[in-house]
Formats: C-alpha cells, structure tokens, sequence
C-alpha cells in the first residue's frame, strides 16, 4: 500500500455515503482514495440502525448475516396516551443492523473494488485551484499535513460536513430543520414486540420527532430519540423522563451512548460546484419522516460514480458538469422526498389530542404510505369526516 | 458573552457545528471549540441533545 500524491477522486468520509461512492467510482475504472477521521470504520455510530427491506431489495444489496441484529416484521406506533396503531406484515419489512459491522462491510466490498481506504486520516482543509477544489490537506494515520491533489473531492463527511463549508457550499442546516438525536442502546429491556419497531409520538414526549424503540434481539434495543433541533429542553432530558416512565426498562442496561444531528430538512438544489459533490448526510439527503439516511446515501452514490467518471474522462469536473447529478437526484429521489418533508410539515403541527384522534382513524396502510410522502390529502380528507361526526355525535347525542 | 462546552456532557457528535450559521465551531481533538466568528445564536445551545453547551461571561 502506498498513498499517492494524486488520485481521480478524494472521497472524504467512509460511512455509507463514502463507500458507496468510492465503491461506485472504482468499478468505472478510476483511481479512488478514502479518508476517514476515524480510527474504526463504523465508530462512532450515530443512527438507529434501521434500514427497510424495500430499500435493501431496491439497492441489491446483500448484506450478510453477521451484519444483521434483528429481522423486523412490522410497526407499533403510539399516541401519547399509547393508543396503538399496528403495521404488521406477513412477510420480513426490515431489519435492524449492526453499523459497526455494516460499514465495515461496505468498506470492504469499495476496497475489493480498487479503491484505497486509509483510517485514522482527518482532513483539516481542501486545496483549491483558482474557483476549483482540487485536493485536500490531511493527517494521514494521525501524522502531520499532507496534500493530496484530485480532479474531484466527494464530501461524504456527515453532517458537519468540513469539506462543504471549507468549499462554500451552503448546507443549510439551522436548528428547525434538523432534529436533535440522542440513543441508548440498551440491554435486558423487557421487549413487548422483539420482532416490531415501536415508534411513541406526543409533544411532550419528543417534540416534532419520536422515540422510537429498535430491537437489537429479544432483549435489547437501541432506544432513542429525535426532537426538533431547537427545543426547550435537550434530547437526553426527553429520553430519560420517557424512559423512567416506563416498566421496560426498569432492569435494563445502557451499554452505549450516542447522539448526533438529524437533517430533516433543507434538501439542497444545489449539491455540487467545481471539483466537488456533495453526498449523504452532508447534504441533507435524509428521509425527512423517519430521518433514514443509509438507502438515501447509497441510492445517491450510485447516481454519483457515472457522473464523476464521465466528467473525468471529459476532462470536464466544472459544478456545470456535475450539476448532472442534482438533476438526476431530483428527479430520481428529491422529489419524493420533498412530498414526504410536506407530510412531516403536516404532522408537526399537530396538537396531542389531534395525535390521540389519528391513532382512532390511522390504519398501518395508510401509515406505510404517509412516510413514501403519499396520501397526505387522504388522511386530511379522513380527518375532516372524522371531527364531523364528531360535532354531529356532540350535537344530535348521536 | 461566550460559548463554553462542558467536555464531561459532550458526547462529540458535531452536531453543534453543524447547526452553526456562521462557522464558528470547529471539532477539536474530538471535542467543539469556539472562535471569535460566534455571534451568541444559541443555536448550538437549543441543539445540544446532552445540554453540553452554555454562554458564560468573557470573551
């Protein structure tokens, strides 16, 4: 192994978003390098760990066994007050993975595909080359500045995303459109559903957001927590009242903590600029509902790779070039997931008892639907009957 | 006034420096330090999962 002075394409950041990219960009052919700070790949972990198997299927991904903490069959959702609303499917609708494991997983399968990963390589700058981003400064292994020159930087460097700000690329990210996410995982929890998400909605127990309950095995889950980034009070406060208030948990362990910025909104029209693309949580590209961020980076990589490869070999890596790729990314994905921010607007609006009133109309369909961004008008519609004959019941006692 | 990070809450998720609107934060030996860009927002501070981050007074 040996790290060279100039490679096709620098791709900062080796979680999925990373990977994916490097992984897709190796396979056309192009010399790949893969910075990350992080001493372990998949440390810390920052998420959840669910993944939909709609979204496996539709990625082909294979994701082996070892990668794997919990098939999951369906979903509770509950009211404040805990009313239930079952979403159960006869056949596996997720599952529950170790990230740890999974982006080692798909760090290997982008080194297998010829791409140069190296851990424990912080990047402290880009290097730029009159209006274009042409390399980055890093600190390869922990040793001092080194500069390494590429035709295009790939900014897969999360949320707080170095490499975007350094670039000027305004990654909007202020406080109401980003949750505030918070987690424990814990273990010896007395589990109702072992093979169900439990998802618990209410103003006062997560303000916007929900806790959600992701089984790990029968007895343990990650328990955790998203609320709107500029609430009263902090997530860990949130979690630890709920927490409290439930037997569950009553002998349970905690055996790791973590926490981190969910961006829930500000899809970006504009993710991309001379000698660099944007891609994962650096730009916002999040499932604004349940704030799912693995299959949305992966299905953007596999936009990226042609596009950066086209444009190298055109010799043309200008943002005029690349904004291929936010085109193609709205039109594939970024629409859809416009509607879905349409839906979440709807439903941080509600007030407890308006939440307490769709757990009697909600059916697990609809559910489904509301979180792919569709029948927003449907369940307006349903609610509308519903509060009528509400007033006709108080008014004729019917 | 200043924005001082509590190192025993912070949990190191950056989250703080990405909600920043004008980059004043920046992750230092895994922990947020604060330069003279902050302009006192707060929203570091609403952000904060941990309630790791408070104004103090100085500069």
């Amino acid at each position: 192994m040996r790290i060279k002075n100039q490679y096709d394409v620098i791709v900062v950041g080796c979680g999925p978003a990373g990977s994916s990219t490097a992984k897709s960009c190796a396979e056309q052919g192009l010399d790949v390098l893969v910075l990350d700070r992080n001493l372990e790949i998949g440390t810390p972990v920052r998420c959840g760990e669910g993944i939909s198997d709609n979204s496996v299927k539709e990625l082909r991904l294979k994701i082996p066994s070892s990668c794997i903490a919990q098939k999951i069959y369906g979903a509770v959702a509950y009211s404040p007050s805990e009313k239930s609303v079952h979403i159960k499917f006869p056949g596996t609708k997720g599952y529950i993975i170790e990230r740890k494991m999974f982006d080692k997983w798909l760090a290997k399968q982008s080194s297998l595909a010829g791409a140069t990963i190296i851990a424990h390589s912080n990047v402290v700058d880009i290097i730029k080359k009159g209006d274009y981003v042409a390399g980055v400064k890093a600190e390869i292994l922990g040793e001092q500045n080194r500069e390494i020159s590429s035709s295009i930087v790939v900014a897969a460097d999360g949320v707080e995303s170095l490499v975007l700000r350094k670039s000027g690329i305004k990654s909007e990210k202020k406080p109401l459109l980003v949750d505030s996410g918070y987690q424990y995982e814990m273990e010896n929890i007395k589990l109702k559903h072992p093979s169900l998400i439990e998802l618990y909605f209410g103003n006062k127990i997560a303000k916007r957001g929900y806790v959600w309950v992701f089984p790990k095995s029968k007895t343990s889950a990650n328990v955790g927590i998203g609320i709107a980034g500029a609430s009263e009070r902090s997530a860990k406060a949130y979690l630890d009242e709920w927490i409290a208030k439930h037997e569950m948990f009553e002998n349970a362990s905690i055996i790791e903590v973590n926490g981190g910025c969910i961006p829930v909104g500000g899809l970006m029209k504009n993710m991309t600029g001379n000698g660099i693309i944007g891609i994962g949580d650096a730009v916002n590209q999040v499932n604004p509902i349940h704030g799912g961020g693995i299959a949305e980076s992966i299905k953007a990589s596999r936009i990226a790779g042609p596009i950066i490869a086209s444009a190298i070999k055109k010799g043309d890596v200008s943002g005029k070039f690349l904004a291929r790729y936010d085109r193609e990314w709205w039109d594939k994905y970024g629409n859809k997931l416009k509607n879905v921010e349409k839906v979440r607007e709807y439903f941080e609006k509600l007030t407890d008892d308006q939440l307490e009133d769709l757990a009697d109309i909600l059916s697990g369909d609809i559910l489904v639907e509301l979180s792919h961004g569709k029948s927003l008008a449907k369940l307006i519609q349903l609610y509308a009957r519903f509060k009528a004959k509400g007033i006709k019941r108080k008014l004729f006692g019917k | 006034m200043v924005v001082k990070i509590d190192k025993k809450k912070c949990i190191s998720c950056a989250g703080c420096v990405a909600v920043c609107p004008v980059q004043a934060l920046e992750l230092k030996d895994k922990y947020p330090v604060c330069d003279e860009k902050c302009i006192n927002c707060l929203s570091c501070i609403k952000f904060c999962p941990v309630a790791a981050i408070n104004l103090v007074k100085g500069r």
